[in-house]
């Protein structure tokens, strides 16, 4: 492993073509991801399309997230110094590891064995529930969806709505086998309408919120110049955690800074607007260090790189690191509108996962990840902070060739592909030529392809090929000077005049 | 105005009738175009696929090839897309400064069929007759790279005797993103799918599209159905009147 991108990966996750074969079969899957990314998308755009400066505010939040990335180094130093001064305490973390790490002797140092969790991409990302687990700390999931997920021994499968693969007759079924195992059980008549199963859900976190004196979150901002740190959600569970607990443990990727606070006024609009589709969210919770006698006495920020410094290196790629964690992208995606976010074998699925995830851990451990795309675009429309999503999935498809390339690893059968290809098309004669014998050979294959061989098997499984005609568009032009001596030609124009 | 027509090393292999199209229609509208026998290929293949050292002399000829033209025109929106996009990427990336500054100097004068059609000849009526009922399917980037809009529909509405009707999500990919098909086929597949049912929905037949790469797609999808839908580009519809239909 090159990347020091930990955990951000499952270990043997197989390629996304791989993974996607049975998610594309499974029709349940496919029909809740279609219902639940159609009505998302709607909503989004429904409360972008109201506004008359979305795109005014689209550019300043890319030039905000830019700037901020440029003099990251600053920004953090002053975060550090802005946090301390609020009575805070900042942790360093390098990787996945090392915060797992610091969180882990944080909580043995308050004498706890559990600790109640707010939903955090960031500590999905370095395994923590994990970790904590190894280390005897139980970790409980608080966000509902999360919950389910963590229920289920499941994984998510999109950035906001971890369980978006799950429909409620599945989710009462975990509610029913698997409350027991971690708390107050799930009532035995339970129904699947919506209003039982929050019911059932709130029932059995409520005793968690009550008991529980460590909590960890992760950050949507954090603000370098005040160390107020920002979470943004819907249920309120995240605000129980943020208040009830004794000591707060926060994980934040170093790239979640804003610089001043007055900059989250453009960002709390940008993300609610494009994650669910609100014009705000119902919980926006900041705090600033400590306050003697209102929430917290301890509050603890682990800053984690695990991959984000290599990734700002790379100056096509880094606009990755502008995300907001929205999931716009994931929504509009029609990828992964068929295959769902376990296909991505990554905490960070969808077209933001595609460019992230490889950065973060090495394009080497997730070299079909920037391949899962069409490049259709719709990711880069609905970005908030204008990633160009589609640019750098081509950068780091080159990226991918050019690592092959270095380990000596080409020539495949795709390069070899490449180079007759570049061949070919590097001259007009071979050009030529290749044409006259496609079309030869086409004649001999009848009216059109239905079967092809080896890996051109994919196209022919679902679709006809047509063979080639029998003179190409050159050699026509060439054999009637541009269309003038052409005998249907003629008799058209001299028809049409 | 010199026009030269730039129609792809897939048009002219597979879809030579598309560019017999485009020189019609430019020659009815009054304009002589040519089609200078040195070019191949923007590129695109090699560029997505991640083959960009293999992209360059692609890229160099291209701006040699065209360098002297006014305009030059082409029917694929994927391939005007790759022209303004990836070319400035890898004359960067590979090219020297000649190469850079030939490919900055080109660009404006690239344009896609609808764009030169509306934008610089300003017309839109370009006295087409097709009595067919038609879809169209604006690709994923003549609308997202190009912004094209709907130029293709102003002319489509103003053809005679079409009947021109909507197709549902059109503006979602049909699932051909070049390699993705072969690399990604089953994914493909399962967005084909949806697309194939949108369109024979529409009760159409004909499909177009400003892509033949789109519509060999679809196109192959619809006939392994033997749904008889014809997919027909753009050009041709426009180049098509009473006297000589398409």
């Amino acid at each position: 492993m090159t990347g020091s991108g930990t955990n951000v990966v499952w270990l043997g996750s197989p390629s996304f073509p791989e993974a996607a074969r049975p998610l594309l079969k499974d029709e349940q899957l496919r029909g809740n991801l279609r219902r639940a990314t159609t009505t998302i998308r709607e909503r989004r755009l429904a409360v972008t399309g109201e506004l008359d400066d979305w795109e005014e505010l689209r550019t300043a939040g890319e030039a905000l997230k830019r700037r901020t990335l440029r003099h990251l180094d600053r920004y953090l130093e002053q975060l550090e110094e802005s946090v301390t001064r609020a009575g805070g305490q900042v942790h360093w973390a390098a990787d996945a590891a090392e915060a797992n790490r610091i969180v882990a002797d944080l909580v043995h140092a308050t004498g706890e064995r559990e600790v109640v969790k707010i939903k955090s991409m960031a500590t999905q990302e370095t395994g923590l529930n994990e970790a904590l687990a190894e280390a005897g700390i139980s970790a409980y999931e608080t966000d509902l969806a999360e919950l389910i997920v963590q229920l289920a021994d499941d994984r998510p499968s999109h950035i906001l709505v971890p369980a978006i693969h799950r429909n409620r007759a599945e989710i009462r079924e975990i509610f029913r086998t698997a409350m027991a195992r971690y708390g107050r059980p799930a009532p035995e008549d339970l129904s699947d309408e919506p209003k039982a199963l929050a019911e059932a859900a709130r029932l059995h976190l409520r005793e968690k919120f009550l008991r529980a004196k460590v909590a960890v979150s992760g950050a949507n901002f954090a603000v370098a110049e005040t160390g107020t740190v920002a979470v943004v959600e819907s249920e309120g569970n995240g605000r129980m955690c943020l208040t009830l607990p004794e000591t707060l443990i926060t994980v934040m990727g170093i790239e979640k800074l804003v610089p001043s606070f007055a900059d989250l006024e453009v960002f709390l609009q940008l993300l609610p607007r494009s994650s669910t589709g609100e014009r705000m969210n119902p919980y926006t919770s900041m705090w600033t260090g400590v306050t003697p006698g209102d929430g917290p006495r301890a509050f603890h920020l682990v800053l984690l790189d695990n991959g984000r410094t290599a990734t700002l290196a790379d100056r096509h790629g880094r606009q990755a690191l502008h995300c907001i964690r929205c999931s716009a992208c994931l929504n509009v995606c029609p990828v992964y509108e068929r295959t769902g976010g376990h296909a991505y074998g990554s905490v960070y699925p969808g077209p933001i996962g595609a460019v992230l995830t490889p950065q973060l851990v090495g394009v080497e451990n997730a070299a079909s990840l920037p391949f899962a795309s069409t490049l259709c675009g719709a990711c880069y429309d609905a970005c908030p902070v204008k990633i160009n999503i589609p640019e750098v999935l081509t950068h780091l498809r080159a990226e991918v060739v050019e690592a092959a390339r270095a380990r000596r690893r080409l020539p495949t059968a795709e390069a070899v592909v490449m180079k007759a290809a570049g061949s070919v098309l590097a001259s007009p004669a071979r050009l030529a030529a290749a044409q006259k014998a496609a079309s030869l050979g086409g004649r001999l294959l009848g009216h059109s392809v239905r079967r092809l061989p080896g890996p051109l098997s994919g196209w022919t499984d679902s679709r006809d090929l047509p063979v080639p005609p029998a003179e190409s568009f050159r050699a026509w032009w060439k054999r009637t000077d541009g269309g003038r001596q052409d005998e249907n030609d003629k008799k058209d124009q001299k028809e049409g005049t | 105005m010199r026009l030269a027509l730039f129609l792809t090393c897939f048009n002219d292999t597979l879809h030579p009738q598309t560019g017999k199209a485009v020189v019609r229609l430019l020659e009815r509208l009054g304009h002589r175009v040519d089609f200078p026998l040195q070019q191949t290929c923007c590129g695109q293949m090699h560029f997505n696929t991640g083959y960009r050292p293999e992209t360059l002399p692609l890229v160099r000829r291209f701006a040699e090839v065209f360098a002297e033209y006014d305009a030059v025109i082409t029917p694929s929106a994927s391939c005007a897309g790759m022209v303004r996009e990836g070319h400035p990427v890898t004359a960067a990336q590979y090219g020297d400064h000649g190469l850079r500054g030939a490919v900055a100097d080109l660009l404006p004068r690239v344009y896609e069929l609808s764009e030169f059609l509306v934008d610089e000849l300003k017309v839109t009526d370009v006295g087409a007759y097709y009595p067919h009922r038609v879809t169209y399917h604006p690709t994923c980037h003549s609308l997202r790279m190009l912004r094209v809009g709907d130029k293709p529909l102003q002319l489509l509405r103003a053809v005679r005797g079409i009947d021109l009707v909507e197709l549902p999500g059109a503006d979602s990919c049909c699932g051909f993103g070049g390699t993705f098909a072969l690399k990604n086929s089953e994914t493909s597949t399962a967005m084909l799918a949806d697309k194939l049912r949108e369109v024979r929905g529409t009760g159409a037949g004909v499909l177009s599209a400003a892509d033949n790469s789109c519509l060999l797609h679809i196109g192959g999808g619809l006939a392994r159905l033997r749904s008889g839908v014809r997919t027909v580009h753009l050009a041709e519809i426009l180049a098509s009147t009473e006297e000589a239909a398409v």
